[in-house]
């Protein structure tokens, strides 16, 4: 879709504007608002550029610049944090071989932490797009981005 | 042989079974039972939560009332097998002998069995979610039904004021006097807003609601519009919970479908519409004039009151706002009455709590118990006690609640009794901790929390996180001196005192219990 057609699901007030944002983040291939459809939304909508960024840059789900494929959101919260957190962080960045907000070299994985997920019941947990894992320990991460990349190279 | 049903076996669906698969293992239960000759005899049903929340995939048999946890897609072969076609319980994967009466699986394995029941959860792990009839036939919009054709909305109000129903989602004011605000004021269009932005670490009770009884909820929302005189309600939700935002989306369609929602609702002029507005990931909205500010398309910074909402809401407009919780308990109520609803919970809070409960315990999940049970009765009867170590501390209503040690396990936790400690109920998380948790990286880790969730609107607040944060880090590395304990306790009173919202006034409460009630591990820390 293009922003207009976005815009006009909607309705061009500024009370749909999270609702347009995400799904203009939504259908980038890399996951991310980029300047050009920034620059549609604030002529179709009327809304300055550095409105729009203010405003989306206060929720930490719109990101500026791409993103992975994939987008492991690592939860850091303290009922995570008492159960491993830190170590399944940790064991992320090494098997990635990336930091916090870096994407992988093929481009497949950008990590990230996050507030908490609501699944504490299976601390510590991650969410990797839309799909929540828990119960985390090295050997699962390992066996997770297994599977993501064993799919993607087909 | 007859082919009447003689067994039901219900597979919980909601967020955390997902991840073990609990979609597959219902298939392939339907596939066994097929193999058997089954199909007939044993209903395989799709349900919400059914209360734990670490024992991977839970599957409850009626009308036996067994439960099971922890069952894989290999498993379901020789599961079948045993229950079904031999007819004995599995034993391997059995989580409980037999249900307490009522069938109430969250209390199962308790010693409260005189438990009197549950209100929110009623429906939760009995019926169908995504199936509208189910609910209807469990008295589902009947009691909508009830106030559009025989109460005026005065009425409505005074039941759900009689019934000392308080707000669930943490601050606790009295439900039917905050409807008598927005009720008295004569601008229109009025709104009804669910605030369902629930992002209090530890917390998932309104996940686990809106996944296992949407209609509830909406149900709920609906009679709240009725009594207001509001034909718009939304449910702000927070964009990481898929699963209840498409339940609520097929619950809502569904509801319109039968006339229940929509225009002139059980052939009455009433009009009541819902719409779900999707957050995009920021703690601060929870509150909810910063929510009100989100579902305007702004940054999610809340606003000064007065005005309050009931009086300039969303888009100025009066407007009424509570938790998930709060509004799944509304139907009950009217459908049972104000004196049933006081009869459970205790004098200063009526009804039940629900709680998720968490940490080093053995059985972490979803419970509903009357308000005023002890902090000791949910960590021994209900979460089967601490799962390694000794129990150390304890905090109650998430991130931004209060830390308890030991001596307060006998506090019942209702609002007015923590009130009296100094403390709230807040959000419904118990995050249960051992010994091997150090209180200064625990605090430490909270405080990070706010530094990344503050929004930045005032200055105690933005300021005050990012400074404790640091002086915890610098204790926590072995670098702190005496003057800087009681820098922390001044920053953190000074944040109480002069932040704008509810957020920088609560941010500093674990910071100044772990203070009183732990000083020793401060202490040892420090350069001597």
């Amino acid at each position: 879709m293009t922003v207009k057609e976005i815009i006009s699901k909607y309705g061009n007030k500024r009370e749909n504007l999270l609702q347009i944002l995400h799904d203009i983040q939504n259908q980038n291939s890399q996951n991310y608002i980029d300047e050009e459809d920034i620059n549609l939304l604030s002529e179709e909508m009327n809304i300055p550029i550095s409105d729009i960024k203010g405003t989306a840059s206060f929720y930490t789900m719109y990101s500026f610049v791409p993103r992975g494929k994939y987008i492991i959101r690592v939860c850091d919260s303290p009922p995570c944090h008492i159960l491993g957190a830190q170590t399944i962080f940790d064991a992320l960045e090494k098997k990635l071989g990336i930091k916090e907000g870096e994407i992988t070299k093929d481009g497949l994985f950008t990590l990230e932490g996050t507030s908490c997920l609501g699944v504490c019941g299976v601390a510590p947990a991650m969410m990797i797009n839309d799909e929540v894992y828990g119960n985390l320990d090295e050997e699962k991460i390992e066996k997770i981005l297994e599977q993501i990349r064993e799919k993607e190279s087909k | 042989m007859s082919k009447r049903s003689i067994a039901q076996v219900l597979v919980g669906i909601d967020g955390n079974t997902v991840l073990f698969g609990a979609r597959k293992i219902k298939t392939k239960l339907i596939t066994e039972m097929h193999k058997h000759g089954l199909s007939e005899q044993v209903q395989v049903i799709e349900t919400g939560s059914i209360g734990p929340a670490n024992q991977g995939v839970i599957i409850g048999v009626y009308p036996a009332g067994e439960m099971y946890g922890n069952i894989t897609e290999e498993e379901v072969v020789e599961f079948v097998q045993e229950r079904f076609v031999k007819g004995r319980p599995y034993k391997k994967l059995l989580l409980s002998e037999k249900l307490p009466a009522g069938i109430d699986l969250t209390a199962y394995d308790s010693r409260k069995t005189q438990y009197l029941g549950r209100i929110v959860l009623d429906n939760c792990g009995k019926i169908n979610p995504e199936d509208i009839e189910e609910y209807i036939g469990m008295r589902g919009y009947e009691a909508l039904g009830i106030i559009l054709k025989e109460k005026t909305s005065e009425e409505v109000i005074k039941i759900v004021r009689d019934s000392g129903l308080k707000g669930r989602g943490g601050a606790g004011f009295p439900t039917g006097l905050k409807w008598s605000f927005t009720a008295k004021v004569k601008d229109t269009p009025k709104y009804v807003i669910c605030n369902a932005d629930e992002g209090e670490p530890g917390t998932f009770k309104d996940r686990l609601i809106m996944e296992g009884d949407p209609h509830k909820v909406l149900e709920g929302m609906a009679i709240c519009g009725y009594a207001i005189g509001a034909n718009t309600g939304y449910i702000y939700i927070r964009g990481e919970y898929q699963l209840s935002i498409q339940r609520l989306e097929k619950a809502i369609k569904d509801a319109e479908k039968l006339g229940l929602l929509g225009e002139n609702i059980f052939g009455t002029d009433f009009d009541f519409q819902v719409k779900i507005k999707i957050g995009a990931g920021s703690y601060v909205c929870g509150e909810e004039t910063a929510l009100l500010t989100s579902m305007e398309g702004f940054r999610g910074e809340p606003r000064f009151k007065p005005p309050f909402p009931a009086e300039s809401g969303f888009l100025a407009k009066p407007t009424n706002i509570n938790n998930v919780e709060t509004f799944a308990n509304i139907a009950p109520i009217i459908l049972n009455g104000a004196e049933w609803f006081k009869k459970l919970g205790t004098e200063s809070s009526s009804g039940t709590k629900v709680y998720t409960v968490l940490g080093h315990i053995k059985r972490s999940g979803l419970i509903e118990v009357p308000m005023g049970v002890t902090l000791r009765e949910i960590i021994y009867d209900y979460a089967g006690g601490m799962s390694s170590g000794n129990f150390k501390m304890t905090q109650i209503g998430g991130t931004a609640g209060n830390l308890l040690s030991s001596e307060f396990l006998d506090v019942p936790l209702d609002f007015q009794s923590l009130k009296e400690v100094g403390y709230s109920l807040g959000s419904g998380a118990v995050l249960i901790m051992n010994e091997t948790v150090s209180v200064v990286d625990f605090i430490k880790c909270c405080m990070k929390f706010f530094v990344h969730e503050s929004c930045g609107k005032c200055t105690p607040c933005r300021e005050g996180t990012r400074y404790a944060y640091e002086i915890l880090d610098k204790i926590s590395l072995g670098k702190g001196k005496a003057d800087d304990i009681e820098s922390l306790k001044l920053l953190g009173e000074s944040m109480k005192d002069s932040s704008f919202c509810p957020f920088g006034q609560s941010a500093p409460n674990s910071l100044l219990n772990s203070l009183s009630l732990f000083p020793e591990e401060y202490n040892n820390l420090l350069i001597k």
